[in-house]
């Protein structure tokens, strides 16, 4: 039987008055490609940050990695997983350049009082080169752009050299080249490292066509859960994003939704 | 010109003092200025202040005073950082106003004359004695070595807290530690630069610093050299013009600011996207 790699049972997280999942469960297998679409505010990163020990659950039960999420080792966690967080802007004049950056995801894996040696800088050129981006390694990071940073943040989480790969609106804010160019790049980095990865979106354009399962979210709910080709149809979307049927037919050309 | 100033224990006394200080200032004010969190400082300075007054008024040390009131600064101001909960600016505006009122109900309420609490909010690096630079000492010491130790978990932190979080490294802890120096190089400054002017120290030559290198590393570097000339050359400038040596060693580092900020590399980049803009 595959191993199940990330358990979530009732899981509850609220932010002060507002509730961001509602009793949340989710079972994932080692080597899934998942992908969670739903609307702005349906709780799809705070799921991320659950799996990734960043969330605070007020109940439920989380397991990740064989290891039950407490208090207390939400850290440890985070070593063995890797996470693409949304685009921030960052400064221009950071003085950071980009191979440091992805160094970043060395650094809790070295712990305290070790710093990077030869093979870690290493592994940092491998991965810049895997997400080409060799050519800019020296440039300052905040002389990037959207969708090279976007590289570079998927090279720092892979330095991390991790079990799970989270990726939280990799394509938001990109433009269509940028976009399908870090979609192919994530299916095949999931592929090649053969990685458990959950890829959230609130744009369809942007939903891997790879994804084994797409988990659909709304209010803080799971509302389904299944195959992409029998998920994504137009009566489920259009009771996903509150539009009419007849508005989702008009944008289903460029979607990936079966009629 | 008679530099024989230059022999007297005093003086000499003032110029470790610029130096030490220079250092624990300037480093401090790198994480200010990439954490982008200068109104805390000014928060915390102004705290170290009021705590100082209380102590020259109740009649305990107001280096005492002057580090429980920025640590409680610290313990106030590190929870809005570090949650986001408030608009910072605004939240710390309340603080930093609180801390001045607390700081002049204090002056008002103490008998006698106000001298010794004025060089607190002015400085007077010419009187400092072997226990201040002792202190500056010990403090410095301590600033410089745990950036050396934990460069790379405060480069992370720095560089973004939730990335420095997500990768596994106690940013929370070092976001704390930072705001925890700061207090202690408030502190151990606060007699010799004065309440009011110890910010523009720590964050003048960070910001020079800033503008002349996209390398962490030599902005530390930088920033540290930049403290220590300012306090150097603002000595010199207090002893040629018979000026008070706070006052000039600000207006040093403002200067150095400006002409950093004049020739710095990072401008050109500006210009070269303002040119292509119009371009298009």
């Amino acid at each position: 039987m595959a191993d199940t790699v990330i358990s979530i049972k009732d899981a509850v997280v609220s932010y002060r008055e507002d509730v961001a999942l509602r009793g949340v469960s989710l079972d994932v297998i080692a080597g899934e490609f998942v992908g969670i679409i739903g609307p702005n505010g349906a709780g799809k990163t705070t799921l991320l940050t659950v799996v990734n020990g960043m969330g605070k659950l007020l109940s439920g039960r989380v397991t990740v990695l064989g290891d039950s999420l407490r208090s207390g080792n939400g850290r440890s966690l985070r070593k063995r997983v890797g996470y693409v967080a949304q685009v921030d802007n960052i400064d221009p004049r950071m003085p950071m350049d980009v191979r440091e950056v992805v160094m970043i995801g060395r650094f809790g894996v070295l712990g305290l009082f070790r710093r990077p040696g030869k093979s870690d800088w290493q592994i940092v050129d491998e991965m810049l080169e895997l997400v080409g981006m060799t050519h800019l390694a020296r440039r300052p990071i905040g002389h990037l752009s959207g969708g090279e940073q976007q590289r570079v943040a998927i090279a720092r989480c892979l330095v991390q050299e991790p079990e799970l790969f989270l990726l939280d609106e990799p394509t938001a804010s990109l433009d269509w080249k940028a976009q399908s160019e870090i979609l192919e790049l994530v299916k095949e980095i999931h592929n090649s490292r053969k990685l458990t990865t959950l890829f959230v979106t609130h744009d369809l354009d942007a939903l891997p066509h790879t994804c084994d399962r797409v988990v659909l979210m709304k209010d803080g709910l799971i509302v389904d859960d299944g195959p992409p080709d029998q998920l994504i149809s137009t009566s489920s979307l259009s009771q996903l994003y509150d539009l009419p049927e007849s508005v989702v037919e008009a944008r289903r050309p460029h979607m990936h939704v079966k009629e | 010109m008679d530099f024989s100033i230059f022999g007297y224990q005093f003086m000499q006394n003032a110029i470790l003092s610029a130096f030490l200080g220079g250092i624990a200032c300037a480093t401090v004010g790198v994480f200010v200025v990439l954490m982008h969190m200068p109104f805390i400082g000014v928060t915390m300075s102004h705290a170290a202040f009021a705590g100082a007054l209380l102590g020259l008024w109740v009649g305990f040390d107001p280096l005492i005073g002057a580090f429980a009131f920025s640590l409680v600064a610290a313990a106030i101001v590190g929870p809005l950082a570090d949650r986001g909960e408030l608009s910072p600016d605004t939240s710390l505006g309340i603080i930093f106003s609180l801390m001045l009122g607390v700081a002049f109900l204090f002056l008002g309420l103490m008998p006698g004359t106000k001298s010794s609490a004025l060089e607190l909010l002015w400085g007077s690096i010419l009187t400092n004695t072997r226990g201040d630079i002792i202190l500056l000492a010990v403090v410095a010491v301590v600033v410089v070595g745990l950036v050396v130790i934990f460069f790379k978990e405060i480069q992370a932190t720095v560089f973004n807290r939730n990335i420095a979080l997500s990768v596994g490294l106690p940013a929370t802890i070092i976001l704390y530690g930072v705001l925890f120096l700061t207090g202690a190089t408030v502190t151990a400054s606060l007699r010799s630069i004065g309440g009011l002017l110890i910010f523009s120290l720590i964050l003048n030559p960070a910001a020079a610093a800033y503008q002349l290198t996209y390398s962490m590393k030599w902005m530390f570097i930088l920033s540290a050299i930049f403290g220590v000339l300012s306090g150097w050359v603002g000595l010199l400038v207090s002893y040629l013009l018979d000026v008070p040596s706070g006052a000039t060693i600000v207006i040093t580092s403002s200067v150095i600011f400006i002409i950093a900020t004049v020739f710095s590399p990072k401008r050109k980049v500006r210009h070269w996207k303002e040119e292509s803009l119009a371009d298009e």
